[in-house]
């Protein structure tokens, strides 16, 4: 009877889409032909909707990387549009494969929630916007007493800011709002002071302002918010594939490696280059990882290198300009650090 | 004796006087209606003073005032905000709606398949028109077409994957068509689950009566929202690991049993309304529970409700607005999404002219509704008066 | 359908048994239950199994843990370092508080407009129709988003703040109004007002006592009042004038001091009472229509004033109509409350959804959900009830 009761439910949910996840999520992957990826409803800069429908953003072109690494074409993604409260019951429950939607590295979501991080993506920290028109002398978060500010709820946005507040003893009021674009608009309206998210949310949201010129990002960084695509816990296969496709992108980015130039480096005298685009004999990397030894060709031809995807998103090239900063690769000063191919 | 001398009575009518000039004419009908009495003329002069103020306002900022064409925000703005328009202009920023339109009617859906929404569209207005015409033929083809055949047609075109035509996936609907879909997907459930509940209700056999009134109550007590938020976040949990729901799915799910609570309710005082004599007759005849239902009572009560069953698709019909609450992008969602998530439109005007056209396509649909189940009433009134 | 023919097969003499209702009441039933106890028994182990799974612990002990968020609407103190559970007790209140005011607010709205569609002044006939018409028609949430922006666009910024009587100031952030601080104890003020109350309904049972015997009438309503006012006010003086009031000033951004209504409940407030307050317009005119015309003309025979033959003939009798929908109505607006999550008024839904981000309870706070709305539409409802049997016509 419970085998029935499975069948007939199961039937109607297939009857629209479902996927099956089970402990081995790549072959899972490979059976259905595409990647589900669990992005922001739109967060300009990192995964937002175009005029033609088309998903673009720093994390969708990480899911764009992973599916290129699998199936060697970059367009076998389907991307899910999740808010802050829903993405980690979507990918518990099988419903997407990987989430990539600025989500903060933390240890409660490392083992209560039951995700994995795979790396990375953005090193960002949570910061403040004000209307520097409407108040002229604001340069710094510590003159903010008083002040109210839009947030959005369910994130770990809402608990810094309380613990800022507190810590600086400082009074505030905050104005929590479900969605992202609620927060905006009220912002926008006039009904807060200030707004707080992570300082990329900011530039995003600054371009939304009806006068973008008026509003100034203050310096002030009050927490760490490292963001990075997840996967579920207890599938270690698909984690790998996760981690080095994204330091697959580091390594390029290193090796000079790009979109561009990838199929002439195939015919590099480096041996570096020629362990990380699989062109080495006998060459084991990408089959190991249950990938086509040319995975990271395929990933660079697909989206290019992290500075590639950086600079295109949300840098020089799109309309956030927010400086590399500790975003830059370990050589040049940063943070990002791609462990070896090897 | 003068007996024949009767000359005080009249023989012939008198002739109609026109009727005072105090009586007649508009300032008569404005001494009546408008200047009854002091109070009266208080209150018209409130009025009057009151609509001379906001009609103005309201016509200038939605048509004399208003921005029609243009290609981006600074069409919309004015000098001190960047744009051309004089200081202090406030008005509709129509070109928004113009430009946005297509995301409005279809989210997502892909431009190229635009074409099976709209033939889906129009094969339900080729089957609505005629059953909502009571002199048109065919009804109980026209019904079962509408009610049984339509869904498949409707859910093979716009999903597509099917007959060489592409697959659509659910994520990429969105605006008036997903409005459209969850509620004719919530009327078409509706209806007959809540006919099983009201039923149930009304059964003899005790579990299957508490059964009815626990769901009912409890479904009726909570707000749609929590139903939604349920389905939303709990069916993931209530199914075996691994098996998914499509989230449109998961919303038609929770509102499909939301309504069915409510159209319970009505449908039972349809039926508290049939007299006692109807079941009796019907028992007489020897007709069973099922013959006794379809055949006699429910054609009765089910005419006798039509007016609340009607109402309670225009509530359905604006509940849809709450999917946007679990992240579903309904006409409502994809106006909000438009107004704050898009810096080619993002203008003080913007918001007001998005839920401006919102609020008209929704009062458009219901207020029709509304006249048409007036009109129904109406016609079955007459159709019950002895 | 199985247990059926196991009957047919097994017993094929007593055939007749399978058109026996009451036998077939009864497998129907047992079958339903089968079904239930099956489903239920699937639901909750295949809940188990994903709980075990993503490593959700479940239990209340939650409730204890450190919120760790700030809620700037709040009737009771609370801070970032209170418990989940007293943020969930300031989201039930704070959903209290607009229900009971929306509650007040659109039946007084309400009954206005749908006496209004009676008037026979044509100008207030039609703007009442237009109103109805049109609030009816839009869904609630849309109402709430417009009433938000319209709110946000017609103040002015804090520094244009518009100065009102009794140093009380109308800006974005909301109505500021001085607030009463008392100093020591205000128990005496409040004693002083419940006396006042039970005076004046003791007042007002002789009053009506005499009516009946005597005919002659008393003007409760002065006395009350006067009863009301007056005694707090004796106690306050008696007491020694413990309250100081606080009064509302400008501060680095916002003003600060006072008592600050939020445009955020202000802008739910209005669209709940004013889209609910179309529906009791409504059934408010139905309710005077659905009397019959001999009572108005009953009391016109009897020289009765429209007003006075209004309150006393037609409104009873109309209300008995008029409260069971009315009821639904309340309990619509209730429910409809939760649509405050839209415009950031942290009322339950809203601090119950942030509660369960944060710790991923999802099936303790949808029981709370549950638990809270069924008690309040059951409450409702209930004290309706009691006001509708109260109402009701008594027939002797």
């Amino acid at each position: 009877m419970k085998n029935v009761l499975t069948v007939a439910l199961g039937v109607t949910a297939l009857a629209f889409t479902a996927s099956v996840a089970s402990a081995d999520t790549l072959s899972d992957v490979k059976a259905k032909g595409f990647i589900q990826c669990g992005v922001n409803t739109g967060l300009a800069g990192f995964s937002a909707p175009n005029d033609k429908g088309e998903w673009t953003g720093l994390d969708v072109d990480f899911c764009r990387a992973m599916a290129a690494a699998i199936f060697g074409d970059g367009t076998k993604v389907k991307f899910t549009g999740l808010s802050a409260k829903d993405r980690f019951t979507a990918l518990q429950s099988g419903e997407i494969d990987v989430l990539s939607r600025n989500t903060t590295w933390t240890v409660n979501r490392d083992t209560a929630l039951g995700l994995n991080f795979a790396g990375v993506t953005y090193f960002d920290g949570q910061g403040f916007m004000i209307n520097a028109k409407k108040l002229p002398g604001v340069n710094s978060a510590l003159q903010l007493s008083g002040a109210a500010v839009c947030v959005q709820a369910g994130t770990t946005t809402e608990l810094n800011l309380a613990d800022y507040f507190k810590a600086n003893k400082m009074e505030y009021n905050p104005v929590v709002f479900e969605k992202f674009e609620e927060a905006n608009a009220a912002y926008d309206a006039g009904r807060c002071d200030a707004y707080t998210t992570d300082q990329s949310g900011l530039y995003a949201v600054r371009l939304q302002m009806s006068a973008p010129d008026d509003h100034v990002v203050l310096p002030e960084i009050i927490s760490k918010e490292p963001l990075g695509p997840a996967v579920r816990q207890g599938d270690d296969k698909w984690l790998d594939i996760a981690k080095w496709t994204y330091y697959a992108l580091l390594n390029a980015e290193e090796a000079g490696i790009t979109q561009a130039n990838v199929e002439e480096m195939k015919n590099s005298e480096n041996p570096d280059i020629k362990r990380i685009l699989g062109v080495e004999a006998e060459t084991k990397i990408g089959t190991d990882l249950g990938l086509d030894n040319a995975w990271v060709v395929n990933i660079i031809k697909a989206t290019g290198n992290y500075g590639e995807i950086f600079e295109r998103n949300v840098g020089s090239g799109s309309p956030l300009k927010i400086a590399r900063g500790i975003n830059a690769l370990w050589t040049k000063g940063g943070l990002q650090y791609g462990m070896p191919i090897r | 004796m003068q007996e024949h001398d009767l000359s005080w009575v009249r023989t012939e009518m008198a002739l109609a006087q026109a009727a005072p000039r105090s009586e007649v004419g508009p300032l008569a009908w404005a001494r009546k209606s408008l200047f009854a009495t002091p109070v009266d003329s208080a209150l018209t002069i409130i009025a009057a003073l009151a609509l001379a103020w906001a009609l103005p306002q309201m016509l200038n900022w939605a048509f004399f005032n208003a921005v029609w064409s243009g290609a981006d925000r600074t069409a919309c703005l004015t000098t001190e905000q960047g744009g051309f328009l004089p200081a202090g202009w406030t008005g509709a920023c129509w070109p928004f709606i113009d430009a946005r339109l297509g995301y409005f009617t279809f989210g997502r859906y892909p431009v190229d398949e635009r074409w099976r929404v709209i033939l889906c569209g129009a094969i339900f207005l080729a089957l609505l028109v005629p059953l909502l015409t009571p002199r048109a033929p065919f009804k109980r083809l026209n019904a079962i077409l509408f009610f049984a055949v339509f869904p498949f047609i409707a859910f093979f075109l716009l999903l597509g994957g099917y007959f060489g035509l592409p697959y659509v996936e659910t994520p990429l609907w969105g605006g008036l068509m997903v409005t459209l879909v969850i509620s004719y997907v919530g009327i078409v459930t509706s209806l007959p689950l809540g006919i099983l509940l009201a039923l149930g209700r009304r059964s003899k056999m005790p579990i299957v009566k508490l059964l009815s009134v626990i769901f009912i109550e409890t479904v009726r007590g909570v707000p749609l929202v929590a139903v939604l938020f349920m389905a939303s976040f709990m069916l993931p949990l209530f199914v075996p690991p691994g098996m998914t729901f499509d989230k449109l799915l998961r919303a038609l799910i929770g509102v499909a049993l939301f309504s069915s609570a409510y159209m319970a309710e009505v449908i039972r005082g349809g039926l508290q309304a049939i007299p006692k004599g109807q079941y009796e007759g019907a028992d007489s005849l020897g007709l069973g529970y099922w013959q006794k239902m379809g055949l006699i009572v429910m054609p009765q009560a089910l005419k006798l409700v039509i007016p609340g069953i009607v109402n309670t698709f225009i509530g359905l019909f604006k509940d849809t607005t709450l999917v946007l609450i679990i992240s579903l992008f309904d006409l409502l969602g994809t106006v909000k999404q438009s107004i704050s998530g898009d810096p080619t439109w993002a203008t003080p005007q913007t918001a007001k002219t998005g839920y401006v056209f919102a609020a008209a396509v929704f009062w458009i649909f219901c207020f029709s509704m509304s006249r048409y189940s007036i009109y129904m009433e109406r016609r079955l009134d007459t159709g019950h008066r002895k | 359908m199985a247990s059926q023919e196991a009957i047919r097969a097994s017993e094929p003499a007593k055939a007749s048994l399978l058109y026996d209702p009451k036998v077939r009441s009864l497998v129907f039933q047992a079958v339903l239950i089968f079904l239930l106890i099956l489903g239920g028994w699937w639901i909750v182990d295949n809940t188990i199994e994903n709980l075990r799974r993503s490593n959700i612990t479940t239990g209340w002990a939650f409730l204890r843990g450190r919120a760790g968020f700030d809620i700037s609407d709040r009737l009771i103190d609370y801070s970032s370092d209170s418990t989940f559970f007293r943020a969930l007790v300031v989201g039930v209140l704070n959903t209290l508080k607009v229900a009971i005011a929306g509650i007040v607010l659109a039946t007084i709205v309400g009954f206005m407009v749908g006496i209004g569609r009676l008037s026979n002044n044509w100008l207030i006939r039609k703007i009442c129709t237009v109103y109805v018409e049109v609030f009816r028609n839009i869904p609630p949430l849309l109402v709430i988003l417009f009433w938000y922006q319209g709110v946000l666009a017609v103040l002015p910024q804090v520094r244009e703040s518009i100065a009102l009587p009794f140093t009380s100031f109308l800006n974005v952030r909301g109505f500021y109004l001085p607030a009463v601080v008392w100093n020591g104890s205000g128990l005496m003020v409040l004693g002083g007002l419940a006396i006042g109350v039970l005076l004046s309904w003791y007042v007002a049972r002789r009053a009506y006592a005499r009516q009946m015997a005597t005919g002659h009438s008393f003007p409760v309503l002065w006395v009350s009042l006067a009863l009301i006012v007056g005694m707090p006010l004796l106690a306050y003086l008696l007491s020694g004038m413990p309250a100081t009031v606080d009064y509302p000033q400008k501060g680095n951004f916002n003003l600060t001091g006072g008592f600050n209504i939020k445009p955020e409940f202000l802008s739910l407030f209005l669209a709940l009472s004013f889209y609910t307050a179309s529906f009791i317009a409504e059934i408010v005119r139905a309710g005077i229509l659905g009397v019959p015309k001999g009572q108005t003309e009953a009391y016109s025979a009897l020289g009765l004033r429209p007003g006075t033959g209004l309150r006393l003939v037609v409104v009873p009798q109309a209300l008995r109509i008029i409260i069971p929908p009315l009821t639904s109505q309340y309990l619509n607006l209730t429910k409809n409350s939760t649509l405050g999550v839209a415009i950031g008024y942290p009322e339950l839904y809203s601090v119950g959804g942030t509660t369960l981000n944060q710790t991923g309870q999802a099936i303790e706070v949808v029981v709370i959900f549950m638990v809270v709305y069924l008690s309040i539409s059951l409450v409702t409802s209930g004290f309706m009830n009691w006001f509708n049997n109260k109402m009701a016509l008594k027939e002797r």
